[in-house]
């Protein structure tokens, strides 16, 4: 394994030369949080800080991203025959980038590059991003990756993991791809591998020590489905649910879309947006029948599809990295941590059963 | 990389008024590049999402049997804005085909009786599935063919004149039926289909299938009757519908527990929906 040693002093030069090379991404902060936004030139990522408030799921996946473009034109050759558009699928880095949400990437590919169907959309946009990721020192209370598949220093889906040492980063170099980013930054200085191997060790076994909140999820597999759709806990769970859909908006894993036409004048677009299952919309039929009209039956929808129907499909852990966003930012408190041991120690002992 | 979501565009050559009450027409459709038929290779069962642009897309099964050539058939009821406009449109019209989609348990039916139970204007996947069997390349892969089919009124009845013919054949045994009529000329049955499946359908047995579609309220009194007639649940095979949007297990919307409706099914047998949440 290779490490370079990058002194904070030669950071924005090495920003500088990636430049022309590849589009960057990366924290900035917008009013009170953070979000990823595109860096301009010059302009350097915000690495002070916890975490971004929306998940970085947007580079490839925006919230409302085009699809096609046609014309209504009758006079107009291949009028209403629907065309793709050019995009710009050029390299991007997304710098600074927590690993939860590097591994969030891994898990929602499963959705969108199937062996059957590929997202085209989705998946050029993954392929044109290189992952650098900014190791977690401090987490949130709300936090929970290391029972959810992954932890603060979780390496599996980047290219490059900085380790914040104060004065430098130390830079492990995961992928080729990530080698070759190094290379263009010409951040050159290797760091003798024993020694960073070591202080990268210590790093992480801290990190991780401050974790301090866990779900288990041993048992979901060995539920079964119907007895947990049935389950009398809901009506508690979403008692106080306001079906914002923040909990799903906010979510690295949640992947929902909607596909709408938008029309001005003679030209039209295919567009799709994010949608969420906390909507009645989402399932309504054209007759008005709605298979999931009630607020229970649409948050029972969020937590099964995330820790049963995802466990059962994919047989690889939950459909949630433990970012804690949803529990954070939810207004009535609504937490996945409770509702996971819930589910799991369901049938197990009678107190939780209800 | 394919695009999954892209249309392949079509003309509209034919549209047909299919019942009295005008709500339900039958769109025959060209393909505008012949290549694109035959990519689009398809089975009785399977679904498509029509594309209209500037309105949107909706699922509908495919009406036509891949066995009937240079065309697809789409039958479609007005509901809301895309079909609303569909049926306003005119022949020569551009619309898109996106499919085919869903899968299709026709390895299953190979060599056996099948019982084709259909109500309303979900018969239209039904209807590929006879003209399917009875092409004479494909009769002789299935044992004894039955289709029972109603509607509220002899007006309401899809493909009549297919119905007709099928009745006059001797390798199918077609019940049509309709809940009533004042019709002194209505030559064939009256009464509910779970009705008629009773007096009319053969018992259930290791290699006897039934294939149903129809409102709800049609399938939840039919499925006693066939319980009843012997027929094991895996031998019962349905069609769901769900609010559908990708149409490919991607955009998260049809789920009913684990399976995705547009993907994994939209046809399930009855001891797969046995396992699963009643949540449509
Ligand atoms: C597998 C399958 C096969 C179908 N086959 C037929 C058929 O052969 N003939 C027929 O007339 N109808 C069929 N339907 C129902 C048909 O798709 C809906 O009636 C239609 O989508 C309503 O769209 P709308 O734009 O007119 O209504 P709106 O209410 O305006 O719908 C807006 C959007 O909602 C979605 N939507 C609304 N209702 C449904 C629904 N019931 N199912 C799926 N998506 C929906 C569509 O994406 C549509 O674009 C089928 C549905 C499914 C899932
Ligand atoms: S954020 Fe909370 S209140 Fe809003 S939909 Fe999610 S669980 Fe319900
Ligand atoms: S479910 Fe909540 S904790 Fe899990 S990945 Fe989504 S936002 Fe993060
Ligand atoms: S319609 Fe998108 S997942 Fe089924």
């Amino acid at each position: 394994m290779k490490y370079i040693n990058i002194d904070k002093k030669n950071w924005a030069g090495g920003l500088e030369n990636l430049y022309g090379n590849y589009r960057l991404f990366g924290p900035a902060k917008n009013n009170k949080h953070h979000i990823f936004k595109e860096l301009g030139k010059g302009e350097l990522p915000d690495l002070n800080y916890l975490n971004t408030l929306p998940s970085p799921k947007s580079i490839a996946f925006p919230q409302s991203e085009t699809m096609f473009e046609y014309s209504l034109d009758e006079n107009k050759k291949g009028h209403h025959i629907l065309k793709e558009i050019n995009k710009d699928y050029s390299p991007r880095a997304l710098i600074g980038i927590r690993p939860c949400d590097a591994a969030s990437f891994l898990l929602v590919k499963r959705n969108f590059d199937t062996p059957e169907y590929k997202d085209p959309y989705w998946l050029r946009a993954y392929e044109a991003t290189i992952f650098i990721g900014l190791a977690c020192s401090s987490p949130y209370s709300t936090c929970f990756c290391t029972s959810a598949g992954c932890g603060p220093f979780h390496e599996d889906g980047l290219d490059l993991l900085l380790v914040d040492e104060g004065k430098n980063f130390i830079a492990k170099i995961l992928t080729p791809r990530g080698e070759k980013f190094i290379k263009s930054a010409g951040w050159e200085t290797e760091a003798d591998p024993t020694v960073a191997e070591k202080i990268i060790k210590n790093m992480k076994i801290k990190a991780e020590e401050k974790i301090a909140s866990f779900v288990s999820t041993d048992q979901l597999k060995n539920k079964s489905t119907t007895r947990l759709y049935d389950a009398t806990f809901w009506d508690d769970i979403a008692f106080a649910c306001i079906n914002c859909g923040t909990c799903t908006y906010v979510c690295p894993t949640c992947w929902c879309f909607d596909i709408q036409d938008e029309v001005s004048r003679n030209s039209g677009l295919r567009m799709r947006n994010w949608d969420s299952c906390m909507y009645p919309l989402f399932t309504i039929h054209g007759t008005g029948y709605n298979p999931r009209n009630t607020k229970v039956q649409r948050v029972r929808q969020r937590f099964m599809h995330k820790l049963k129907y995802y466990v059962d499909r994919y047989n690889d852990g939950i459909q949630c990295v433990g970012c804690g966003r949803c529990i954070r930012l939810c207004p009535v408190n609504i937490d996945i941590r409770k509702v996971c041991d819930i589910m799991n120690n369901y049938g197990s002992s009678s107190r939780l059963e209800t | 990389m394919q695009n999954p979501y892209l249309p392949y565009p079509v003309r509209i050559d034919e549209i047909i008024t299919e019942t009295e009450d005008k709500n339900l027409k039958t769109f025959k459709l060209v393909f505008l590049n012949p290549d694109d038929e035959e990519k689009f290779s398809y089975m009785p069962g399977q679904f498509a999402e029509l594309s209209v642009a500037g309105k949107g897309e909706v699922p509908i099964g495919i009406a036509s049997s891949p066995t009937e050539k240079g065309y697809l058939k789409f039958t479609v009821n007005k509901v809301g804005l895309v079909t609303t406009c569909l049926h306003s449109m005119k022949p020569g019209d551009i619309i898109g085909v996106r499919g085919p989609l869903g899968r299709h348990l026709w390895d299953t039916l190979k060599g056996k009786n099948v019982v084709i139970i259909g109500g309303g204007f979900a018969f239209t996947t039904l209807r590929s599935s006879i003209v399917y069997m009875l092409d004479p390349l494909n009769r002789m892969n299935f044992k004894d063919i039955n289709a029972i089919y109603g509607s509220r009124s002899p007006g309401m009845l899809l493909y009549r004149d297919e119905l007709a013919v099928w009745e006059t054949r001797d390798d199918i045994n077609m019940h049509i039926t309709v809940d009533g009529t004042d019709d002194p000329d209505w030559k064939y049955n009256v009464g509910f289909v779970p009705t008629i499946t009773e007096q009319k359908a053969p018992p259930g047995n290791s290699d006897t299938y039934a294939l149903i579609c129809g409102p709800p309220i049609m399938i939840k009194f039919t499925q006693p009757v066939l319980d009843k007639l012997g027929y094991a649940h895996d031998h019962i095979i349905m069609s769901l519908e769900m609010r559908m949007k990708c149409g490919i297990g991607i955009c998260g919307r049809c789920n009913i527990g684990k399976e995705y409706v547009c993907k994994d099914g939209p046809i399930f047998t009855l001891a797969e929906l046995d396992n699963m949440p009643k949540e449509y």
